[in-house]
């Protein structure tokens, strides 16, 4: 039994770093592909050599980077067929589909029209290669949308039915998968992150330019239009988030719960700015949630109802089953001791169904099918021991949202001083204070450590579900040796070291020549 | 056939001039030699089917005996 555990932690700890990894490399070609869209439309318009050459050099980093990440994903679908092959046939149809669609048309549009953009210039007519540096930017934003429509489902699992007879749930409802509030959230969460990260990546290159007095005027430039995308990018990464916080707090109270750190909520719930979560605190301790905290009084209320004077429920009622509708009403619901009774009722009746098929008792089997369809909503629930198991990890939960929230205001703050900066008479000559500089050069570490934050927040935060209410990690898994997940692990690790390392070289010797021999130089 | 060399052309010429992207290119071509010709053949197999050969069990029968042996019952 403790290998079982231990087999669930490896995988846990595995499918992290491989997505985590993966996503090091992601949101920069959403967000920059867009940049290079924008430059080039720019130079086309223009007709001025300048945003031809700035295109040039971005696209080459973009392709260094592009390179560096493509097939990361792929090891995350091996995993799923060995680490987590239950969840695998469990999910496939639905799993399978958006996976399917971004396989066949949106990387193919990436893959023909890449070609194009680098290997097109002086070869096809200006707008074929404009017109392919944006399909190409679209192609990119279409991988990720079924990639997070996918991740929605299991986050609010929507449009299926389960047969029992495959155990399999089976899509009854393409759209309302595509169309679920979770799915184009997230969408548009994470490709405007992507352009917040990909703005600050920009104006972290080009501040460090500026400050070794290096293609100075291709540094201001290219800063401005940083500026400009990151801020654009994180204001509607904050505009998002919000309805993130409302999505969270109708369809995934308890991840909200874990985020704030609170186990008895109120009305007109405080928003905890910064504290110290208690680790003292649990379901049956009065021990106070979180200390030396700064508050904002009914913050957390108006974050995820719009409404200062609602209620927003904590750990322990949402365990003892109280919830906010849809609606924002206060309503006792399904504690979690009666979602397990239904979860194990539920196995009994597949257990029961399955026996009535065999025995050729279409009746009995019928009515097993009834209790299970009636139970199903809770099925997952029947894999836990008590109802603290569905609480999940409070501590990182609560500090990985903070940490988000912080760095992301801090890039606001960058792009907006940068920009500031960049419009400032005294600035056009590459005056910029080393300061300035190094602020703009902080913009990059946060930005990455922002965005791995959010994927914490939101993966981390709703633990045990791999999806929803309806398949906890332990249902999940497969049954194989934890020695076996633990030396892939150590590959991955070791592997993702070594090629990280040779990749951001790379990129950091191109930038460091480009830059010295002049971007505005280069005549290619 | 004169489209295809073209095209041809096109991709010959684009990787011959590349500067930075060999490089790169090396690095694709190990990292997929690893995924594809040492991960995926001696680390990752298809759990299921390969238990479903060993057992002669289809994949939804042993699925369902897996999760109802982990219920909590």
């Amino acid at each position: 039994m403790n290998d079982f555990f231990s087999t669930i932690d490896w995988s846990r700890a595995q499918f992290a770093l491989t997505a985590m990894y993966h996503w090091l490399f992601v949101p920069l070609t959403i967000g920059l592909s867009l940049i290079l869209a924008i430059m080039e439309s720019i130079y086309v318009k223009t007709g001025d050599q300048r945003w031809r050459k700035a295109t040039r050099f971005w696209m080459t980093i973009f392709g260094i980077n592009f390179a560096c990440g493509v097939a990361t994903g792929i090891i995350l679908e091996f995993q799923f067929g060995t680490n987590w092959s239950n969840y695998s046939w469990f999910v496939g149809d639905i799993f399978g589909a958006p996976l399917a669609i971004e396989g066949l048309f949106a990387f193919f549009l990436e893959a023909t029209f890449v070609a194009v953009m680098f290997f097109g210039w002086g070869r096809v007519g200006k707008r074929f290669h404009l017109a392919s540096t944006w399909l190409t930017a679209i192609g990119v934003s279409l991988s990720a949308l079924w990639i997070l429509v996918a991740n929605g489902w299991m986050q609010l699992p929507v449009g299926m039915e389960f047969n029992p007879d495959q155990m399999r749930n089976e899509m009854t409802d393409f759209w309302s998968v595509v169309f679920s509030p979770v799915a184009i959230n997230k969408f548009f969460h994470a490709v405007f992150s992507g352009w917040a990260l990909a703005g600050a990546f920009v104006v972290g290159i080009s501040g460090w330019m500026i400050w070794r007095r290096r293609s100075v005027e291709a540094a201001m430039l290219s800063m401005k239009t940083g500026a400009w995308f990151g801020i654009i990018g994180m204001v509607l990464t904050m505009w998002t988030g919000d309805g993130s916080g409302v999505a969270v707090a109708r369809y995934q109270p308890m991840k909200l719960a874990a985020m704030e750190g609170l186990y008895n909520g109120s009305v007109g719930e405080k928003l905890t700015v910064i504290g110290l979560v208690n680790e003292k605190a649990d379901r049956l301790s009065s021990e106070p949630d979180v200390n030396y905290a700064i508050s904002l009084p009914k913050g957390l209320s108006l974050l995820a109802n719009h409404d200062l004077n609602s209620f927003v429920p904590g750990i322990n009622d949402l365990v003892d089953g109280i919830e906010i509708t849809a609606d924002g009403d206060t309503v006792s619901t399904v504690s979690y001791a009666d979602r397990i009774a239904m979860g194990r009722e539920a196995h009994a009746a597949l257990e029961a169904y399955t026996a009535a098929r065999e025995a050729g008792d279409e009746s009995a089997a019928a009515a097993a099918l009834a209790t299970l369809r009636a139970n199903y909503k809770y099925f997952g629930y029947g894999f836990l021991d008590s109802p603290e198991d569905a609480i999940p990890p409070v501590a990182i939960t609560f500090y990985s949202f903070r940490l988000m929230v912080g760095l992301g205001s801090l890039m606001l703050l960058i792009f907006a001083v940068t920009l500031w900066i960049c419009y400032r008479r005294k600035s056009r000559d590459g005056n910029v204070s080393k300061y300035i500089c190094w602020g703009a050069m902080l913009a990059i570490p946060a930005a990455w450590i922002a965005s791995q934050a959010g994927w914490i927040v939101a993966e981390v935060g709703r633990q045990p579900w791999v999806i929803q209410d309806i398949l906890p990690t332990r249902g999940a898994i497969s049954s194989i040796p934890s020695s076996n997940v633990e030396t892939t692990f150590w590959i991955f690790a070791v592997l993702f070291t070594v090629m990280l390392i040779a990749e951001v070289s790379i990129m950091l010797r191109f930038i460091n020549k480009a830059s010295r021999e002049g971007i505005f130089n280069n005549d290619k | 056939m004169t489209i295809i060399k073209r095209i041809y052309d096109f991709y010959h010429d684009g990787f011959a001039s590349m500067t930075v992207g060999r490089s790169l290119w090396l690095i694709i071509l190990i990292k997929l030699a690893i995924i594809f010709l040492v991960l995926k053949i001696f680390f990752f197999p298809d759990f299921l089917s390969s238990k479903s050969r060993e057992t002669g069990a289809s994949e939804a029968s042993l699925v369902k005996s897996e999760l109802l042996n982990r219920s909590t019952r």
